[in-house]
């Protein structure tokens, strides 16, 4: 379409013509994935190939040495004044095998069968007395979680093997030519060189420890029948907790199958997501509007009052606000007077009612952000467009929607999309607001009290963390759900914004 | 005379505008600060008033003296350990996240891509899932029943909130690092010579968040505490204070505690609050 046809049209007719084209781009978002994806292979080929090579040619032209790398780890440089680099590939190769015959080993061997073993209880006909020894089962979780950190290990070990075959040969190329390193280079590259090394080691440690080891043990455990209470067995299940949660196959109380509840539970969430990041963003641009308005005093005690709420520890300022709804809370009164929940009801019992509360208080949290992050860049919207504006004859809303507008949108659009993952994940307002009410009445079922304004992650909290009928092995499905939802919207969003700043600045 | 008219009109308009924009402000002002007010008024009384003040003669002292003196509610060593750990946390993290900004913006090194995209995937995934292993890890180091474990948990994974920093040091000139290696500095004299000097505001911004974490924070530590059935000694403010809820029998020492909590870290906010604002502004534009 020419921008002669475009700018022909009403404004219905554009609005029409974008809301289409935006699933165009997107159509074509995802064909353009794919046809990249073979040259991505290719490249990847190229980059895997490449290891190859450097092996056999170490092991080609390398000296005997080099070649002695490959079974022992940092030989070569051992004894060609690198003592410390050596030391560290040799320390690691003994580690290695160490924690693999001790532990490693016999854990990743029970690997396919997560243990048979449980613990029994055996009588010893002992020469004095008789003895009842109890003999310790396999823990499933365990053997689980030691697997995990054996191919960690595992992978590491052949990432410096080969790091430390290539350092030889590049050692002995160095050499050749007449250049020695002096084996304070060690401590000199470290602090320029090789400095990231020393200024990420602490911190990867903990993120593999903390965060990666976790989060790859979660999506292990979706394929278990693991409830989180089991203490020693539990077994591998396949499949079969996708299946329960889309085959519907397990029917609640009201007939429905618990894909009815999963897709209501995702709507809500998406839905939630949507309004709260928009509202939050509207209000807080209309209120730093407000505030930063010419010729308004006292703009500093406004913007105090705003911040407060950031200042004050949000559990304390969510449970207080969740005890005004409580039975005997000032809100309960205040609703009941006017007649919006009948005597003895309360605001939390009614699904639309609950809904309409959170996303208000999650205005009163959100506002002051949304607030503080426009004030500053609302400053820096060049006046002379307002000027030109105002003798043009707009007015102040117009002037609001075709300058204001598109240039905080403009600018802060990472900002909303990292807003939008983020009221996916928002925990702390549904949980410590209504905790999920009203509830379906699943929860004889075994998979958690979900309730009408649970989102996803409260519902994973649910089962996982709390009450009696945990099912640890179906939140971690949920949770890789999550992740996959949050990942598709980041990478749709993330190209549209990407290919909005490749059109260059603001006009 | 018509032209007057018009003017005296435009200046009416003007002032009743801005009239608006005041009562307009005024009533947010008031939305914004009620539930504060509401909560000391409360901190004041005797039972839970359905009200916004305590009934008349039901005013007291009691909630506040309670919260120091019930062996179920031991307020002190609760403020105590989250100070703790607070401070410990800042510190750890700060030091994690400069060190993992600097090396991301600055060095170049081979993975550095890989590892920005490794972090924004594991951040996709639902963090407290990972709990259990976590609390596994932390039984087989052995302090799982310390107030020490929280401060690992909260400052492991320093290296997932890197953004806000290195968005700040990518602002820094380049020409800076390039003096300083001219004149045979490393990498390490530009890290200490240039990058922090220049980073204050970003630096009390890290230590301001971190330090404010723990004090709101109840998932980890109600999770870390009840697993390994510590004691009310053990807990943080936000895990006691939680506690006190699900019994109206404490509500009045809850608004108590809760106000305790909230004046120091308000103060603290407060004072910092142009490094805050200039952090969030930054990275939210920055993504």
């Amino acid at each position: 379409m020419t921008a002669i046809k475009y700018l022909s049209l009403t404004k219905g007719q554009r609005f029409l013509v974008n809301f289409g084209g935006f699933f165009k781009n997107l159509g074509r978002g995802f064909i353009g994935f794919f046809k990249r994806l073979p040259f991505k292979f290719i490249r990847l080929g190229h980059k895997l190939s490449r290891p190859f090579e450097t092996l056999v040619d170490a092991w080609k032209k390398g000296t005997w040495m080099v070649r002695g790398n490959f079974l022992v780890f940092g030989l070569y440089q051992l004894f060609h004044n690198q003592i410390m680099r050596g030391l560290l590939y040799l320390i690691y190769e003994i580690v290695f095998i160490w924690f693999m015959i001790t532990i490693g080993g016999p854990y990743l061997g029970k690997l396919g069968t997560l243990g048979t073993f449980s613990p029994t209880s055996m009588y010893v006909a002992d020469a004095y007395e008789g003895l009842t020894v109890t003999l310790p089962g396999d823990r499933s979780f365990t053997i689980l979680l030691y697997s995990i950190v054996t191919f960690i290990l595992m992978i590491i070990f052949v990432a410096l093997w080969y790091f430390s075959i290539r350092d030889a040969r590049s050692l002995q190329n160095s050499y050749a030519v007449g250049k020695y390193e002096k084996n304070g280079q060690f401590f000199k590259d470290i602090l320029d060189k090789n400095y990231h090394t020393l200024l990420l080691a602490v911190p990867l440690v903990g993120l593999v420890g903390f965060t990666v080891i976790p989060v790859i043990f979660m999506i292990i455990t979706g394929f278990t029948n693991y409830s989180g209470t089991q203490f020693y067995l539990f077994d591998w299940v396949g499949f079969d907790n996708y299946q329960n949660l889309f085959s519907g196959v397990s029917s609640t109380a009201n007939g429905s199958g618990l894909v009815t509840i999963f897709l209501k539970v995702l709507a809500w969430t998406l839905m939630w997501a949507l309004i709260a990041t928009f509202t939050n963003y509207f209000l807080g641009m209309v209120v730093a509007l407000l505030i930063n308005k010419k010729g308004i005093k006292l703009k500093k005690l406004w913007r105090t009052v705003l911040i407060l709420t950031i200042a004050v520890p949000q559990f304390v300022s969510l449970l207080l606000i969740s005890q005004m709804f409580s039975g005997s809370g000032f809100l309960t009164k205040v609703f009941e007077n006017i007649g919006w929940i009948a005597h003895d009801t309360l605001p939390f019992d009614n699904a639309l009612l609950s809904r309409i509360i959170i996303i208000i208080v999650n205005m009163w949290v959100g506002v002051p952000y949304t607030m503080l992050i426009c004030s500053g860049l609302l400053m820096n919207i060049p006046e002379d467009l307002y000027e030109s504006a105002r003798i043009d004859g707009a007015t102040p809303f117009k002037m609001f929607s075709s300058i204001t507008l598109p240039y905080m949108l403009f600018i802060t659009g990472p900002y909303l999309l990292s807003q939008f993952v983020g009221n996916i994940n928002n925990f702390n307002i549904i949980y410590l607001l209504s905790q999920g009410k009203p509830s379906f009445g699943l929860s004889s079922l075994g998979y958690g009290d979900v309730g009408q304004t649970d989102l996803l992650i409260t519902w994973i909290y649910k089962m996982s963390m709390e009450g009696q009928d945990k099912n640890y092995a179906v939140a971690c499905v949920l949770g890789v759900l999550v992740f996959l939802i949050i990942a598709f919207f980041s990478l749709v969003l993330y190209g549209r914004s990407n290919s909005v700043k490749n059109e260059g600045d603001f006009q | 005379m018509a032209e007057k008219k018009k003017l005296v009109s435009k200046r009416f308009a003007e002032k009743s505008q801005r009239a608006l924009v005041y009562f307009v402000l005024t009533l947010i002002s008031l939305i914004w600060v009620f539930p504060f007010f509401y909560l000391i008024f409360q901190s004041f009384g005797k039972y839970a008033s359905g009200g916004i003040f305590p009934a008349s003669g039901e005013w007291t002292f009691q909630n506040y003296v309670n919260l120091f003196t019930l062996p179920e509610t031991p307020f002190l060593k609760w403020w105590i350990n989250t100070f703790v750990i607070a401070f410990f946390t800042a510190l750890l993290q700060t030091i994690l996240v400069l060190m993992t900004s600097y090396a991301l913006s600055r060095l170049r090194f081979n993975g550095r891509q890989a590892l920005m995209k490794l972090i924004l995937i594991l951040g996709m995934f639902p963090g407290f899932l990972g709990m259990l292993v976590i609390y596994y890890i932390l039984e087989l180091l052995g302090m799982n029943t310390s107030i020490f474990s929280l401060i690992l948990v909260y400052t492991a994974s320093s290296a997932m909130s890197y953004y806000v920093a290195k968005g700040f040091f990518d602002t820094i000139p380049k020409a800076l690092d390039e003096a300083v290696m001219i004149d045979g500095g490393t990498k390490n004299t530009v890290f200490w010579r240039v990058i922090l000097p220049l980073s204050k505001p970003i630096i009390i911004y890290t230590i301001l968040v971190s330090f404010t974490g723990p004090w709101g924070d109840f998932m980890f530590g109600k999770y870390i505490t009840q697993t390994a059935g510590m004691l009310p000694d053990g807990y943080t403010v936000a895990v006691g204070l939680q506690g006190l809820t699900s019994n109206s029998d404490y509500y009045g020492t809850f608004c108590a505690g809760a106000v305790l909590v909230s004046i120091p870290i308000t103060a603290l906010f407060f004072w910092l609050q142009r490094y805050y604002v200039e952090g969030i502004a930054g990275g939210a534009v920055k993504g």
